[in-house]
């Protein structure tokens, strides 16, 4: 498994770039992982959403899929490609420390 | 007497139904299926009936047909799970069947319903489904007297029903507008929300480079919020938009709704269960097999078939009180049409990616891994014969259930 330095601490990542170890996460590293998923600043509403996701794939064991976060954390789909452009579920995972969501198999 | 309860007999369902019957003791064991449908349809030939290959005979019988004497069927809709009470209330007489254990294989549907603009006026006039044996009987119809034009095939959200019968269903119609002489005339794209033409890197490039060569255009990470039925167009979440004369969707695929009345399934009515033995990790009575379960691997009968393989030797662990093996690994393999006469194959699990290869002899094949042959052509066809004689009536196929990596590559 590769690791790389973000925000000033080493981590595992696997080859598309998503961390492998989400207890190694923090925000400093969210907010660079952001920034290179062009989603830029991270704000309140960007977080709203971060938050969500770390605590769901806590209790459930993998990244929630885009349907399950609008679902539960009460942000429309159109807000999430606003929020985060382009795959926003898989992009909401990379920034939150998460595994690639599951169920597009 | 112990009571096994199996709500839903199609593929999953029927399957698990001929295997306990014939392993359990008949004089232990009451084995009952429920099923509101009279009609078992071989779901993967619909794909062949927009274009004239199969017709409605061909991939319908009696369910009744495929369950052995002995389990005792029910023809009815199911109202509510209740696992709390180890029953079920379903329609028919306001009936409570009580169960030791529960197969739940209630499968997953289409609902085009949950788009705007789909299942509106314009449905199955210019837009049509091919997943239900409606759709593909009324758009073989349409296509029979179209004169061309630009055809969209959209995938709304995965996961869905076989997820490579979208990109069959593009090839073949490449092959059909062909043969009618007017493919100079036909815009043939896939609209899809995957980055690429499947899920998996190594299928999704040898299958993209396919459809390139075939002149198929495909749009990828486009989730769609709309369709506008009478400007004819895809309008996708941000606000990207597809014009079509002909829309063929792959609607929004969801589990059965008596998930979501019992409060058992996720956002997509889903169940969560163990994802090597299938067993609910809530219920210490209750399993989940077939389309219903939410695991991630494609919800296809192979993957079923696999998956009764190991369950059924697990469950008759289970109940002797021995833990059950992780045996289940995902495996899934599935035919793929890609016209003209040719086919490809694909074997994978939760690990392995589709890879070329032979299959299932290594080296040998007679089948090529993801490589078009006539002879994966000629495994499709012959498959229907195999699914109602051998598969359903739940007889064991000289086929390991478990993936294998001999005969494959990287």
């Amino acid at each position: 498994m590769a690791t790389r330095v973000i925000a000033g601490k080493t981590v595992q990542v696997n080859d598309e770039g998503f961390l492998t170890e989400p207890g190694e996460w923090t925000r400093e590293i969210g907010q660079v992982l952001a920034q290179e998923e062009g989603v830029g600043e991270l704000t309140d509403a960007h977080w709203k959403v971060i938050d969500f996701c770390r605590q769901d794939a806590k209790d459930s064991g993998k990244a929630p899929t885009l349907r399950r976060i609008t679902g539960a954390a009460g942000v429309s789909t159109k807000d999430m490609f606003k929020l985060f452009p382009k795959g926003p579920a898989k992009k909401v995972a990379r920034i939150s420390g998460l595994g690639k969501p599951e169920g597009c198999v | 007497m112990k009571q096994l309860l199996i709500l839903g007999a199609g593929t999953a369902g029927t399957m698990v139904a001929n295997r306990l019957n014939h392993l359990l003791d008949s004089d232990e064991w009451k084995i009952t299926i429920v099923d509101q449908h009279e009609t078992h349809y071989y779901q993967p030939g619909f794909l062949f009936i927009p274009f004239g290959m199969y017709s409605k005979n061909d991939v319908m019988k009696p369910k009744r047909d495929f369950i052995p004497a002995g389990v005792e069927m029910i023809m009815s809709p199911i109202e509510l799970i209740e696992p709390e009470h180890n029953r079920v209330r379903i329609q028919k007489d306001g009936r409570y069947l009580n169960y030791d254990f529960l197969v739940i294989a209630t499968g997953t549907g289409t609902r085009p319903e949950e788009t705007p603009g789909l299942a509106e006026h314009e449905w199955y006039n210019s837009i049509y489904d091919f997943y239900t044996i409606e759709g593909a009987l009324a758009l073989a119809k349409h296509l029979r007297t179209w004169q061309g034009g630009r055809l969209a095939l959209n995938i709304v959200d995965t996961p869905i029903k076989c997820p490579v019968a979208p990109l069959e269903f593009i090839m073949l119609a490449d092959w059909f507008f062909y043969e009618q002489g007017i493919r100079d005339r036909v815009d043939l794209t896939l609209v899809t929300p995957l980055p690429g033409a499947f899920t998996k890197p190594v299928a999704s490039k040898h299958l993209g480079n396919i459809l390139e060569q075939k002149g198929i255009k495909v749009v990828p990470e486009f989730l769609i919020e709309h369709v506008d039925p009478d400007a004819k167009k895809l309008v996708s979440y941000d606000e990207k938009e597809i014009e079509y004369d002909l829309l063929v969707t792959v609607p929004l695929n969801k589990g059965s709704d008596v998930i979501a009345r019992s409060e058992m399934g996720n956002e997509l009515n889903y169940i969560p269960v163990d994802k090597h033995t299938f067993l609910s990790p809530k219920y210490p009575n209750i399993f989940v097999l077939g389309d219903a379960a939410d695991v991630p691997t494609s919800k296809a009968g192979s993957v079923a078939h696999f998956a009764v393989d190991c369950f059924s030797e697990n469950f008759l662990r289970y109940i002797d009180g021995l833990e059950m093996l992780p045996t289940f690994d995902g495996h899934a393999n599935c035919f793929i049409e890609s016209g003209f006469g040719k086919g490809l194959l694909i074997d994978f699990n939760y690990d392995v990616e589709p890879l070329p290869g032979r299959y299932p002899l290594p080296g040998v094949g007679p089948f090529k891994l993801l490589q078009e042959s006539e002879m994966n052509h000629w495994g499709k066809m012959m498959f229907r014969w195999m699914y109602w004689n051998i598969l359903l009536k739940g007889q064991e196929l000289p086929l390991p259930a478990r993936m294998s990596m001999a005969g494959k590559w990287k």
